[in-house]
């Protein structure tokens, strides 16, 4: 399953370039380095099921990071919510219904977002919403880590630790880069592990975060802790799976050219048939 | 007999009766809950209130997720900060995500007299109703207030309801008080002119209607408690039969009831139209009632501005 699983995201990853290359734009690093992280919540842990969206006993799903949205592009289609070809051939085309950042009325799209630090406190009341019910969904939260900046996140885990929800669980795509550089020159987020803890969360710090196994476990792990919401911090690398876009800032949003596309595709295309 | 109940009470009233059938209707507030009169409500269900502290950006987003999980929300925090600390909140999650959140302003307008422009809201209808898919609501009185809140638990659209914060005198009686959903109130009619106001300024322009009424002056007055929809159907009827269309709305000149009043006006029945509002500057520092006395924003202020733009 595991090594099944390792290749789906790198042919995700494939989708997601193919995805931005149809549409001419798209935040391609960050795409790269959430990919894991969709993979594992799309399908091994959320309860979903494309022939019933609105199943009121589903987990929920927000992408607060919503500019990762050729990422989920492919996630949602390999899931069977959307399909890869539609999408492709009206990504960001006039009058299309897939723009650059989640839109509710697709399916599997549970809320709009786009504009940063708001998936935390949506994803506070729908946690909420299941406690007070005694309900057994779970809810599931992206955000980035530049993301953080917002001082809304900080209002959400505190509510998230007030309420004690356990069944909430944030997952932070911490891969360390932002727009203008360095998160760590642009507004200093570390020791970050410190400070949400300090908020009352379980905090699992991961070693690679694009690492499915370690992050599985880390979701397993979430769901024995009573009492308190969990963040996860999946330490990954941004443009994650060629060198051409790896760890580099430049690549927040691009469309790679003719020649680094082949380059990128090839480079993944070996990463996947190094598992096969 | 001068009324002592304020709109925001009848709101926890009406949520209170309904909150003990329906166990999806859930109050949220911002340490907002004695202002917004919904401490009986957290006494009474705890279950289903809902206290995030001083965050109102947190207040209306988890409010959105309450929405989305298919509860009914009601996020009551002073106007001023529910529409512009958390605006984008408003926009986003609770218009464009499409969610059932009420929005509750309290203490709108300049309800808080001498604590001055960071309390007072005059950007609220405005910035509002510039979000596509939000409604705003402005009840005048206790009775309507009733009806409004009555309408709006039934439907599952996202809106903006403004109250003030002191009592303000019946517009209605509980016997009678017309009321249809997103369709202005007619409370007087007569040719010489239109006055159209919203909120607690319906009361005086009916006021200033009594007093041209002894000069033999009649005048239609439309209770246009929805600024968003616009009941454009009836400010067109009222501005055709009149000379001029004067607007009264507690609240900043520009963008307001006034402004879309002109608009619906200009491109059907042209005619001279009067905005009475409140500065664009900060208010002078004063009790609510003394900063309308001061603007004019009582009836016989209202009534001279009428006799001004009818000549």
């Amino acid at each position: 399953m595991s090594e099944n699983l390792k290749a789906l995201a790198w042919k995700l990853r494939m989708d997601t370039i193919d995805i931005i290359m149809a549409g001419g734009g798209g935040h391609i690093g960050g795409d790269m380095s959430v990919m894991e992280i969709l993979t594992d919540l799309y399908f091994r842990q959320l309860k979903v099921a494309p022939e019933n969206p609105e199943d009121p006993d589903r987990d929920y799903f927000i992408l607060s990071k919503g500019h990762s949205m050729e990422a989920y592009y492919a996630v949602l289609c390999e899931r069977g919510f959307l399909d890869l070809e539609d999408v492709k051939a009206r990504f960001s085309k006039f009058d299309s219904p897939y723009i650059g950042h989640p839109h509710n009325t697709l399916p599997g799209i549970e809320m709009n977002s786009g504009s940063l630090g708001h998936g935390l406190p949506v994803a506070v009341g729908l946690a909420l919403a299941a406690k007070r019910r005694g309900k057994p969904n779970r809810v599931y939260v992206v955000t980035g880590d530049g993301e953080l900046a917002e001082g809304s996140n900080w209002e959400g885990f505190m509510s998230g630790a007030m309420f004690g929800l356990d069944n909430l669980c944030c997952i932070i795509d911490r891969n360390r880069l932002q727009i203008s550089g360095s998160t760590e020159d642009v507004m200093a987020l570390d020791d970050l592990k410190a400070k949400i803890a300090a908020f009352g969360w379980n905090v699992i710090s991961l070693q690679d975060g694009n690492d499915l196994d370690e992050l599985d476990a880390a979701f397993e792990q979430a769901k024995t802790v009573k009492d308190r919401p969990t963040c996860i911090i999946a330490n990954t690398v941004k443009g994650k799976g060629s060198p051409v876009m790896e760890n580099k800032a430049g690549w927040h949003h691009k469309v790679p050219s003719a020649e680094q596309y082949q380059e990128i595709m090839k480079d993944l295309e070996e990463r996947k048939a190094a598992l096969a | 007999m001068k009324n002592t109940i304020p709109n925001r009470k009848v709101i926890c009233d009406v949520l209170m009766e309904h909150a003990k059938e329906d166990k999806d209707i859930m109050v949220l507030c911002s340490d907002s809950r004695g202002s917004a009169s919904l401490t009986p409500f957290f006494d009474s269900f705890p279950e289903q209130a809902v206290e995030v502290g001083i965050a109102e950006q947190d207040l209306v987003g988890i409010a959105a997720g309450l929405a989305k999980a298919g509860m009914k929300p009601y996020a009551a925090s002073p106007a001023s900060f529910i529409t512009t600390r958390s605006y984008e909140q408003c926009k986003v999650d609770c218009a464009y995500s499409d969610t059932n959140v009420k929005l509750i302003g309290i203490s709108g307008g300049v309800s808080y007299g001498a604590l001055g422009m960071s309390h007072h809201s005059a950007q609220d209808i405005a910035a509002m109703s510039a979000i596509p898919n939000m409604r705003v609501y402005l009840p005048s009185d206790r009775h309507q207030t009733r009806h409004l809140m009555e309408a709006l638990l039934k439907d599952e659209k996202c809106a903006y309801i403004r109250t003030g914060r002191n009592p303000v005198e019946d517009v209605y009686t509980e016997e009678n008080c017309p009321f249809e959903m997103n369709h202005a109130t007619v409370l007087t009619e007569g040719t010489d002119a239109a006055i159209i106001a919203c909120g607690e300024m319906v009361r005086p322009a009916l006021d200033a209607a009594a007093l041209l009424e002894e000069k033999g002056i009649h005048a239609t007055v439309l209770d246009m408690y929805c600024v968003k929809p616009l009941d454009e159907a009836a400010v067109i009827k009222a501005a055709q039969n009149a000379k001029a269309v004067i607007t009264v709305e507690e609240h900043s000149p520009f963008g307001g009831l006034g402004s879309m009043v002109a608009q619906v006006v200009s491109a059907n029945c042209p005619k001279k139209v009067v905005n009475i509002a409140l500065p664009d500057a900060p208010v002078v520092t004063g009790t609510s009632g003394e900063v309308f006395e001061y603007y004019g924003m009582t009836g016989e202020g209202i009534a001279k501005k009428v006799l001004e733009a009818i000549g």
